[in-house]
């Protein structure tokens, strides 16, 4: 998070990929500190999992040059898959695998082990251990694939939606252990179509459309400079100063209307404002809120929504 | 094996050989075709009494010693050509050896492990026959045992070589099962299954002599007997296995 001073983890300028006549990746450039979780956000098809597949060395890039951990993965694959857990987006096992199998399989391929179950427990599928792998619901089967991709302490985390068919709880539960991992010192990239999932977890986040980044941001920069940020409209109980409000880093404006304040800003906007008018026994009256999302970003910079595959079915 | 990266090598490798053990037991079709189908044909030819006299149009063989080998081979065909390509190539078609090849185990160990399986079953499989075959049919014990190895181990090179050959270029599990399928029973013709090679018209024999069945059945026969294996069945089988084996490492794709 504190860019100054952190260490880059990945680098990848002018990456180019073309599948055929499709530039599936077209000159993307970015850095991943070490430490953060960096987002890859757009819709299906934007070229998200071509860059990751690229970075762990599953596809030769077409143009441009990738570093990890300062090493070049078409080149030093055999020094990066010790240290790089991978999540792919389309994975399976044998079915008639009992799930502890597989798990016990993967560990013995790494140096350092996360505690196999730990990583269950957190993922919530402990007491599926003693199934095959074939009875499992394709959520299910979603957090095993997590479970290997960290079961080695990798340093650097490649997770590709990783939560597409989990429900609510379950995607909480696994945000969790991501934040969990990553306050330890795990470097995570994380390819993602989900705005909400993006703008909980990521540190910074790409929004990549077309194959080429159209913004990098973290989530509330990218919904400020995009969108304005949030607002907030309330009525005092009783008359105070601008200045109590401007003070605070969450406030960008104050404007009055008759009695009415708005106030726009960023981050914790709501939160700040009233606490701030309550330490001065002020009450905030009427409170309206307006807030943006990564969405309203995403739609402000490319004109279209992420999901475009909803839009398209409420048009037919 | 000499990837330093990973904990230890020799582990990593025991787990990928369990896990492939544990799947062959639990989906016994290869074990069953290949093991039980051959013994069960063993137990049937060898207790009806017409097939084990002894006949001068058979060279001076009983049907049931000429089916010996076959029932040899068929244990060798089913793992090689039905069972082993369908497995690497599921393998290949459902991402298993895209996500191995993220981790510090290269997929290779995954087909190293695979064959091994199946050559354990095969060789199990030898085993059982002969000593069934010696000790309750009354078979005689080969007479030639180095040569009976060589002509085992030539079946085994030469046939999975081309199973091989069939998981590196066939892309899905339906076309090589058709594939597998179909030369299960072509070659198997060419070995005699149906018409002993003895009973053979002479164009046919020429054919089956340069058929990897025909060639292993011969070796296998001969050794059985006494003899030496002929030098054309050796070429024949050498030959099979280094071409098959050269296509199968060209072509082969993890993904």
């Amino acid at each position: 998070m504190t860019q100054n001073t952190s260490t880059i983890a990945i680098t990848v300028s002018h990456l180019k990929k073309t599948y055929g006549n499709v530039q599936a990746v077209d000159d993307v450039s970015f850095a991943v500190n070490e430490g953060e979780i960096f987002g890859l956000l757009g819709p299906n098809g934007a070229g998200k999992t071509t860059t990751v597949e690229c970075i762990t060395g599953l596809r030769h890039p077409d143009g441009g040059t990738i570093s990890v951990l300062g090493l070049d993965p078409q080149v030093n694959g055999d020094a990066l898959h010790p240290v790089v857990g991978v999540q792919l987006q389309f994975s399976t096992f044998p079915d008639k695998l009992k799930v502890s199998e597989i798990l016990d399989m993967y560990q013995s391929f790494y140096q350092n082990l996360a505690n196999p179950e730990e990583l269950a427990n957190a993922l919530g599928f402990n007491e599926k251990l003693g199934s095959y792998y074939k009875t499992l619901s394709g959520g299910q089967k979603q957090r095993v694939s997590v479970a290997l991709a960290l079961i080695g302490q990798p340093k650097i985390a490649v997770l590709d939606e990783m939560t597409t068919s989990l429900d609510p709880q379950a995607r909480l539960d696994i945000w969790e252990l991501i934040e969990k991992i990553r306050d330890r010192g795990t470097t995570v990239i994380l390819v993602t179509h989900y705005m909400e999932e993006a703008e909980r977890l990521c540190d910074r986040v790409a929004l990549i459309d077309n194959g080429r980044i159209v913004a990098l941001d973290t989530p509330s920069g990218l919904i400020e400079k995009t969108t304005g940020g949030k607002q907030v409209r309330f009525t005092p109980s009783k008359p105070f100063a601008d200045q109590l409000l401007k003070v605070l880093p969450e406030v960008k404006t104050i404007e009055r209307q008759g009695d009415h304040v708005k106030v726009v800003g960023s981050g914790q906007l709501v939160n700040a404002v009233i606490l701030t008018l309550a330490k001065n026994s002020i009450e905030a009256l009427d409170v309206q809120t307006q807030g943006s999302t990564l969405e309203d970003a995403f739609v402000k910079l490319t004109g279209r929504r992420i999901h475009e595959d909803k839009e398209a079915q409420s048009i037919a | 094996m000499k990837n330093t990266k990973i904990k230890t090598p020799r582990v990593a490798f025991g787990k990928l050989l369990l896990n492939e053990a544990r799947l062959a037991l639990r989906s016994p079709i290869g074990i069953g075709m290949g093991l039980a189908l051959p013994l069960l044909l063993l137990v049937v030819f060898g207790s009806i009494p017409v097939m084990r006299q002894v006949s001068s149009d058979l060279g001076g063989l009983s049907y049931f010693a000429l089916s010996f080998p076959i029932l040899i081979v068929v244990t060798v065909l089913t793992l090689s050509i039905v069972i082993l390509p369908r497995s690497l190539i599921k393998y290949r078609e459902t991402g298993i050896l895209r996500r191995l090849s993220v981790t510090p185990v290269p997929p290779s160990w995954l087909l190293a492990a695979q064959i091994a399986i199946n050559l354990a079953i095969v060789v199990v499989g030898i085993i059982i026959l002969t000593a069934a075959g010696v000790a309750v049919f009354g078979l005689e014990i080969p007479k030639n045992i180095p040569e009976f190895l060589l002509a085992d181990f030539l079946t085994i090179t030469s046939l999975f070589a081309v199973g091989l050959c069939i998981a590196a270029m066939v892309k899905n599990d339906a076309v090589a099962q058709g594939i597998g399928g179909f030369l299960f029973f072509a070659l198997m013709f060419f070995g005699g299954i149906w018409i002993p090679r003895p009973l053979m018209p002479p164009m046919l024999l020429d054919i089956s002599n340069g058929m990897p069945l025909g060639a292993s059945v011969d070796a296998i026969q001969r050794a059985m007997q006494g003899l030496l294996p002929s030098l054309q069945s050796i070429l024949v089988l050498t030959a099979y296995t280094l071409v098959f084996g050269y296509l199968a490492v060209r072509y082969f794709k993890w993904e």
